[in-house]
């Protein structure tokens, strides 16, 4: 098992040079001047010569390759131009706020779509099945930012059952001790039950929208791969040896029918950290993804870059963790290797 | 794909073509099967009518700001009601059509050209060609796609021109993947070899006899993937990328709506909005319709 995980591994290895490649290519190879983008727009030639001696950029092109790993390596992703922070600083502030509104989303959307997909595959054909594939073509095509304010208009304005929407916590409390970084956990450990459900009642709104938006991708595969399951042979044997149906359909079904589903993960990973992004965006949520668009805005390059770039080498840890998973919720494959 | 699809697939390659009155047939029956096909064609119809006259039949100039209806609900002589501005929502909705499905029709376009011959080339030729492409196509993929899209933009500048480019690059992987596995599957079929053995070079038999072969699956994609770049240059535009107001675009719309949601002003967000989820609703919805005409295989 082990040296199966450290053979993915491997497979790791030019996924991740790919992808520093691409950052950097994004930054040195198109068009326009890099040292323009760093300079801001007060530069005078003569400052802009100045960056780019001191960015390197009169250097071959492999000679700044080299130099911008190194600087990886060392955890510097450069400096913000218009805060002059260091990126990476930010980032690392920042991402606790991003990682908890997408996994508690994908929690939430696991929790309804597994179930709905299950329901709707043992009852073939019934209004379950159809809701099924109602919420499942509806969830692809609802913008998440449209989605994310439709529920701030209802459960906000209209109802006032959910605060506004202004980030992760009221003005009102103050942030819990930080151990994770994940406010709910923190404040948990700290026995502060007020803020856990302040807290708990500003993630609610943007996690149920990014859950919204992951749910048609996991239902469909639920029911599709229970569909599957539930007319092959080694079910209809459970059934005839006279098993109870819920036990045929929970125990021997359905742990075979989650393979599927776990690989399609890791596509619902790749659609959720970007429309991370846009719930952040509507939800003023201070996680990665608005920083990210700040900087946009402003033509400030560095963060953009190292936002890319923590995205896609945390996309890759996740597909990376979701196969070591399937190996180890499937016998057969541990077999094989 | 299982095997006995492949077995049935190649079953279909050597198979005489169906004549095309049972063709319309099939067709028939797959709409009549499922209505909806039926509704989302008839909505592609209306959004491609928008986009065509949109701009000679809206009641008002879209441009147009009237500072005595500022922020109108809905009513007979504004239907949508007007925005921050005073400028007429329904016209700057139906206007806004044109933009988004250009943006998206030369998205598709431009990665059918790019994804679609590199995919062929891949399948059909093997070895390098294969392998940089495949390569290519799985650094592409190892990026969350609409952050990719992200950090294409920032870097290529804020222009309309490079949220086509970053979409079609986006999508590269899901062309390339699609043409590579019909064209592989077709490269020893009877008709290559045939088109082969009558003296045909290499790049002649990809472009005049692979191409039209797996152009309907090619097809389906193209519908199928559509949706997918409307939602992706909407949310670009949403973040502020690409177009600038005042130019009425669906994404943008929203995000002038935005603030205006928690003060009650629901029209200025809700219907861009809403013509945004049922573009996406429509292509979604004829993609899985062509893809039953085309590959019952796959039908769910």
């Amino acid at each position: 098992m082990l040296g199966k995980i450290g053979k993915r591994l491997v497979t790791v290895i030019p996924t991740l040079i790919g992808v520093i490649v691409v950052t950097f290519l994004l930054t040195r190879v198109l068009p326009g001047d890099p040292a323009i983008y760093f300079a801001g727009p007060a530069a005078t030639p003569q400052s802009i010569a100045d960056i780019r001696k001191q960015l390197g950029f009169d250097r071959p092109l492999p000679e700044q390759f080299a130099r911008y790993v190194g600087d990886l390596a060392h955890g510097n992703f450069g400096n913000s131009l218009s805060t002059g922070r260091p990126v990476s600083a930010e980032i690392t502030s920042r991402l606790p706020a991003s990682a908890e509104l997408t996994l508690t989303g994908l929690i939430i959307s696991i929790l309804i779509a597994v179930p709905l997909g299950i329901l709707a595959a043992v009852r073939q054909g019934s209004w379950i099945d159809h809701l099924c594939r109602v919420v499942a073509t509806a969830g692809v095509s609802l913008p998440v930012f449209f989605t994310g304010l439709l529920l701030v208009y209802v459960l906000y304005f209209r109802l006032g059952w959910a605060p506004a929407p202004i980030g992760r916590l009221d003005a009102f409390y103050t942030a819990p001790k930080q151990y994770t970084g994940f406010y709910l956990l923190d404040s948990l450990f700290t026995g502060d039950f007020e803020t856990f459900r302040a807290a708990l009642s500003q993630l609610i709104l943007p996690a149920f929208t990014l859950g919204i938006f992951s749910l048609a991708p996991i239902a469909r595969m639920t029911r599709a791969s229970m569909l599957a399951v539930l007319a092959s042979d080694f079910v209809r044997t459970a059934r005839a040896s006279g098993l109870k149906p819920s036990t045929v359909i929970l125990v021997y079904a359905f742990r075979n029918a989650m393979l599927p589903v776990v690989t399609t993960l890791g596509m619902v990973f790749s659609f959720l950290l970007g429309a991370n992004v846009l719930v952040e965006k509507v939800f003023a949520w201070p996680g990665i993804g608005s920083y990210a668009v700040e900087a946009l805005i402003a033509s400030d390059f560095a963060p953009v870059q190292g936002f890319v770039l923590t995205m896609a080498i945390l996309y890759v840890a996740l597909n990376l963790a979701i196969d070591v998973l399937y190996g180890v919720i499937d016998p057969r494959v541990r077999l094989e290797g | 794909m299982n095997e006995s699809a492949t077995v049935i697939r190649q079953a279909a390659l050597v198979a005489p073509t169906t004549p095309r009155n049972s063709m319309l047939r099939h067709a028939r029956y797959v709409v009549s099967e499922n209505p909806v096909t039926g509704l989302a064609f008839a909505l592609f119809l209306l959004i491609a009518l928008a986009a065509l006259i949109g701009p000679y039949v809206v009641p008002h100039d879209p441009l147009a700001s009237d500072t005595a209806v500022t922020l109108k609900p809905p009513s007979w002589q504004h239907w949508f009601g007007t925005d921050q501005l005073g400028r007429d929502i329904l016209s700057r909705v139906v206007v806004a059509t044109r933009l988004d499905f250009v943006i998206a029709l030369s998205s598709v376009a431009l990665v059918f050209a790019m994804g679609g011959f590199a995919g062929i080339a891949a399948g059909y030729f093997g070895g390098w060609t294969d392998r940089i492409v495949s390569r290519i196509a799985d650094t592409i993929m190892a990026f969350p796609l609409f952050v990719l899209a992200m950090g294409i933009v920032a870097a290529l500048g804020n222009t309309v021109t490079n949220i086509v480019i970053a979409t079609a690059i986006i999508n590269f992987p899901l062309y390339a993947r699609v043409a590579r596995a019909e064209a592989n599957v077709r490269r020893e079929a009877g008709f290559v070899q045939a088109a082969r053995l009558s003296g045909n070079g290499e790049f002649r038999i990809l472009l005049m006899h692979i191409l039209p072969n797996i152009m309907p699956i090619m097809m389906v994609q193209i519908s199928l993937t559509m949706g997918y770049a409307i939602l992706n240059a909407a949310g670009l535009s949403f973040i502020g990328l690409g177009v600038r107001p005042p130019t009425p675009e669906w994404g943008i719309m929203v995000a002038e709506g935005a603030g205006n949601i928690i003060s009650g002003e629901w029209w200025i967000a809700l219907f861009p909005g809403a013509a945004l989820m049922l573009a996406v609703f429509c292509f979604n919805l004829l993609g899985d319709g062509l893809r039953d005409l085309v590959d019952p295989q796959r039908r769910t």
